[in-house]
């Protein structure tokens, strides 16, 4: 490692960032994959992380959010100085259908961010948002995770619709979704494949997507599972590999 | 690109966890370099493992006949067990010589962006072995990392009901950090200063039978 002081402050950058995810790497260190809200998903090392005696490790986990110092390398970058912000981890973890839930969103984060550059600001706040949401408690964290899922989709571009139709444009309420086309679709629209949720589910989703939580924390269990397959099903539609962590999600 | 056997050894060698392409090279190298019976040495250890060595069918630990060492010990005492994550984990409690109940390796940490839940860690076999009424105490010492807390969490909430006593290591293990990096003394001192996680555990435990192990255990 021969790099002269110079070259050594040019490429070495701060940013904000939620930790996404980590993975070991040789002896001690660890990968940590961050989003920035400027750069979009990072990964960098982080060295000696693994051993009981560094105080970086506790700060660069899974739903922490940091100011990061990072030293762009050729192959890889490094982080060599991070600050805790907000520490959702520690919530998270103490409460287990919020942590499946959050791994979830992370997971999901990684995703959209990854395939679309210039929606990663909104989805930074979105992520943000819903991990504050979830440490604060409160709601059902099941809840949080598909209102989160709806509201990250719209952001990149796929915005469902579960008031009017979404081949005709027609007022509703409706009785049926079709998850290729995006939503709602009305009597006369509605193609083969389309299943038919209870009108309290179609509230509860449209409630779901602009975050009006007195309907959602009202909902009967039965609109919420309801609800959380054809959030669960939509992003797998628009996402090609399944998202692993949604599989593990705990809801009540 | 290498010729054949060598790219292939690269190949391999870079499947290996922590071991990137440009080490795999550097060690496939090595291989090529060294003296000829030392690297039939390393060929063979890796083939006596993968044929001799398998896990305890009791701990999960790894073990070379059908239950381990620390399982068979008669001196042990069974009335503690203590959970930990990998076999490495056993290996850095024993060195702390502060330990001398049974184990229990769950197979890793409860990861759900790597697919891993509780069901692909070896948690229904911990059920079943609490039906023993002779054990008094669990002590959960996953890592004290993020993964490893939310494992302790979940393990928490499922086996409360069952009455034991659940403890989990004394903190002084700065969260991060993988159990096998502590030092002796502090591990020592962790697992003696270790905190009961349910102080106000039921006053008429449920009655202690072992799960069918069909049954699943992550339903809340
Ligand atoms: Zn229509
Ligand atoms: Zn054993």
């Amino acid at each position: 490692m021969d790099v002269s002081r110079s070259s050594f402050a040019a490429k070495s950058y701060r940013t904000r960032g939620i930790v996404l995810r980590t993975h070991k790497l040789g002896e001690a260190d660890r990968i940590i994959t961050l989003l920035s809200p400027e750069f979009g998903v990072v990964r960098a090392v982080a060295k000696g992380v693994r051993r009981t005696s560094s105080k970086l490790g506790a700060t660069l986990e899974p739903f922490m959010e940091v100011d990061a110092q990072i030293v762009a390398g050729r192959s890889l970058h490094t982080i060599i100085q991070a600050q805790l912000r907000h520490p959702y981890g520690q919530a998270l973890v103490a409460d287990y259908p919020a942590y499946t839930a959050g791994a979830a969103m992370l997971e999901t984060a990684e995703r959209l961010t990854d395939a679309d550059a210039d929606s990663i600001a909104p989805q930074y706040r979105l992520l943000h948002g819903a991990l504050a949401t979830l440490a604060r408690g409160g709601h059902e964290p099941g809840t949080v995770l598909d209102s989160y899922l709806l509201r990250a989709l719209a952001s990149a571009g796929w915005a469902p619709s579960f008031t009017h139709c979404v081949r005709c444009g027609e007022v509703g309420p409706h009785g049926a979704v079709n998850i290729p086309l995006g939503g709602a679709v009305c009597h006369d629209c509605r193609p083969s494949g389309s299943s038919s949720p209870a009108p309290e589910t179609m509230a509860l989703l449209a409630a779901l997507l602009t975050g009006d939580w007195a309907i959602i924390d009202a909902a009967e269990p039965a609109a919420r599972a309801q609800a959380a397959t054809i959030t669960t099903n939509y992003l797998q539609w628009h996402l090609e590999r399944a998202v692993k962590s949604l599989k593990l999600v705990e809801r009540q | 690109m290498y010729e054949g056997a060598v790219q292939e050894l690269i190949d391999e060698l870079g499947r290996l966890p922590g071991i990137g392409p440009k080490s795999a090279q550097r060690i496939a190298f090595h291989i090529l370099e060294a003296d000829p019976q030392d690297m039939v040495r390393l060929a063979q250890a890796i083939s006596v493992v993968k044929e001799r060595v398998k896990y305890c069918t009791i701990c999960f630990n790894v073990s070379e006949s059908e239950t381990c060492t620390l399982c068979r010990d008669e001196r042990r005492s069974d009335e503690i067990i203590c959970v930990v994550e990998e076999s490495k984990d056993v290996v850095a409690i024993e060195r702390s010589r502060a330990f001398s109940g049974r184990y229990h390796v769950l197979g890793g940490a409860i990861n759900p962006i790597n697919g891993i839940g509780p069901e692909q860690l070896h948690v229904r076999e911990l059920i079943a072995r609490l039906g023993d009424e002779r054990i008094t105490e669990i002590i959960l010492a996953t890592d004290p990392n993020l993964e490893g807390e939310a494992t302790a969490t979940y393990l928490v909430r499922t086996l409360r009901p069952l009455g034991i006593k659940i403890s989990r290591l004394a903190s002084g293990l700065p969260v991060g950090g993988d159990l096998e990096y502590a030092d002796e003394v502090t591990l020592a001192r962790a697992i003696e200063g270790r905190r009961n996680t349910a102080p106000s555990a039921p006053a008429a435990p449920l009655v202690r039978t072992p799960l069918p192990a069909t049954e699943p255990t992550s339903s809340s």
